[in-house]
């Protein structure tokens, strides 16, 4: 059984059918990367994977135990976060919820491991920051940290490296892959950059116009077979 | 000045006033709990045009000559809070707009009412101690005021111990909602509460002064704190100090009791963004 099977999903809003008939599965450790044009739905179909929104056909379903109390996820910014009065530690603390049922306040186990997410993270010196004060890497690791807090299992990426500098994202993309490797966290990460997606990924889902579902080494002998594709806009 | 403070001295000893008083901080201490959570959800105007929504909740209880009007006035405004939440999230009537067209009807219906039905004698009266609260709070009842505690308490309780939750709904929604946190649950009780809120703080400054009770403490300690908590307590602690001194000085300067609690917390609001402005 899988971590994570996709079956026959299709995707939309507001009336409009942006992708069907998608059908894919996902093993404990594996990196999947998900690449496609602007608009071909890649945030929906994260969103309908985490249950944000209700697919209008098909079925996300999780094996292995998988709960969704399993799943860390980095979403994309957005505006009214970047001034949000909160430390960094509160934002961390803050990915523990899933773990605290009705239990109304943080005990040892959350603040430790809290801690040693920001420590992960190397945010040890920014803790007691306010997040608005902090760079967009900084504040990106910030969210990566609370994302680690609620995984256990998988983790869930959008755009992780959106709008951050080149050196940053390399940063990121190490932290990311080292977590993949050397703590065994399955990856889904969406992402603009295709060069990243191949170079760290062992699975590629394409979506668009043509969709391709496979490891990142057959989606390289399919791409140089069928070079029509208009990819590779990273 | 020696004048002056025998004159608050002696008012102080009118049950009339201390009623005020405790009513006064109770409330203002729950409005400005939520604010900060409020201004942040950019749901700021929710509160105004809830506010209206009580206003005409009141004048139909009111017309049908209701003894208590607290009750129903309470029963629709949590009923509108929850509606106007809702829409906010995925409608074709997008959020502001659809406050703003309940809120101003509510208003206009309300003072429609009151006028067709001529409740009492003295409707400009009435419809203006309601908007700008100038005289409410003076006249408590004993009942309104045990109303207004338990109430408050019941707010102050529910917010100390969904505190961590409400940051987390607060700060990122989906996130939360993505890890297995019931985000809508949340926000239904962030309405409610606000809601409840509203309607204990139409006594303090009238319904058209509420949202400067929620919003001005929130806002001037988010200019100099940097954490949620320090924000929180900031807001609670400037929102009970500004009632406070607005109280007493509408006593000593017989001015009407709302607006000078506003005009108090305007003041203070400019103070802090030049404290902002230096630290930074």
């Amino acid at each position: 059984m899988a971590l994570l099977k996709c079956e026959n999903l299709t995707l939309g809003y507001d009336g409009v059918e942006i992708l069907s008939g998608l059908s894919f599965e996902i093993e404990k450790g594996d990196y999947l990367c998900i690449v496609g044009e602007n608009g071909s739905g890649k945030t929906t179909l994260m969103k309908t994977i985490l249950g944000l929104r209700a697919p209008r056909e098909g079925s996300v379903t999780f094996g292995e135990g998988l709960k969704k109390t399993d799943v860390g996820y980095l979403p994309q910014q957005s505006d009214f976060q970047r001034d949000f009065p909160a430390s960094v530690r509160e934002i961390v603390l803050s990915g523990c919820q899933n773990r605290m049922g009705l239990r109304p306040f943080y005990g040892k186990k959350e603040k430790a491991l809290a801690l040693e997410n920001i420590e992960k993270m190397r945010l040890s010196d920014l803790k007691a920051r306010s997040y608005r004060e902090l760079s967009g890497g900084q504040q990106q690791r910030v969210l990566l940290a609370r994302a680690l807090c609620a995984a256990r299992e998988i983790l869930l990426l959008d755009e992780p490296v959106a709008g951050l500098d080149p050196r940053v994202t390399e940063e990121m993309y190490s932290i990311i892959d080292e977590l993949n490797k050397r703590d065994k966290m399955t990856i889904i990460m969406i992402s603009h950059d295709i060069r990243a997606a191949l170079r760290y990924s062992n699975k590629i889902l394409h979506i668009g116009s043509e969709v391709f579902f496979g490891t990142t080494e057959e989606y390289l002998e399919s791409r140089e077979m069928n070079t029509l594709g208009g990819h590779g806009n990273g | 000045m020696a004048d002056l403070l025998s004159k608050v001295g002696l008012y102080l000893s009118y049950p009339f006033v201390q009623y005020a008083l405790i009513v006064g901080v109770l409330i203002s201490l729950c409005s400005s709990l939520l604010g900060v959570t409020l201004v942040l959800k950019r749901f700021s105007f929710i509160g105004d045009g809830l506010s209206h929504v009580a206003f005409g909740a009141m004048s139909i209880a009111a017309v049908l000559k209701l003894s208590n009007d607290m009750p129903l006035t309470l029963l629709i405004t949590i009923i509108c809070a929850v509606l106007l939440l809702r829409t906010g999230q995925n409608t074709k009537i997008k959020g502001d707009a659809s406050i703003a067209m309940i809120s101003v009807g509510a208003l206009a219906v309300g003072y429609l009412l009151m006028n067709i039905f001529e409740p009492s004698g003295n409707i400009s009266g009435d419809v203006c101690s309601t908007l700008f609260g100038s005289t409410s709070i003076l006249t408590l009842s004993e009942l309104d005021v045990w109303l207004c505690v338990i109430l408050s308490i019941i707010v102050a309780a529910v917010f100390i111990f969904f505190y961590n939750k409400i940051f987390s709904v607060t700060f990122d929604e989906s996130f939360a909602e993505a890890t297995g946190t019931r985000a809508s649950l949340y926000n239904l009780l962030i309405a409610v509460v606000i809601a409840v809120i509203i309607v204990l703080a139409m006594n303090l400054v009238g319904s058209l002064l509420i949202s400067a009770l929620v919003i001005f403490p929130a806002l001037s300690a988010m200019r100099v704190f940097k954490s949620f908590k320090s924000v929180t307590v900031c807001s609670a602690a400037l929102s009970v100090g500004c009632s406070l001194s607005g109280i007493l000085l509408s006593v000593a300067f017989e001015t009407p009791v709302g607006s000078t609690i506003v005009a108090v917390d305007i003041a203070v609001f400019f103070v802090f963004m030049l404290l902002g402005k230096l630290k930074r």
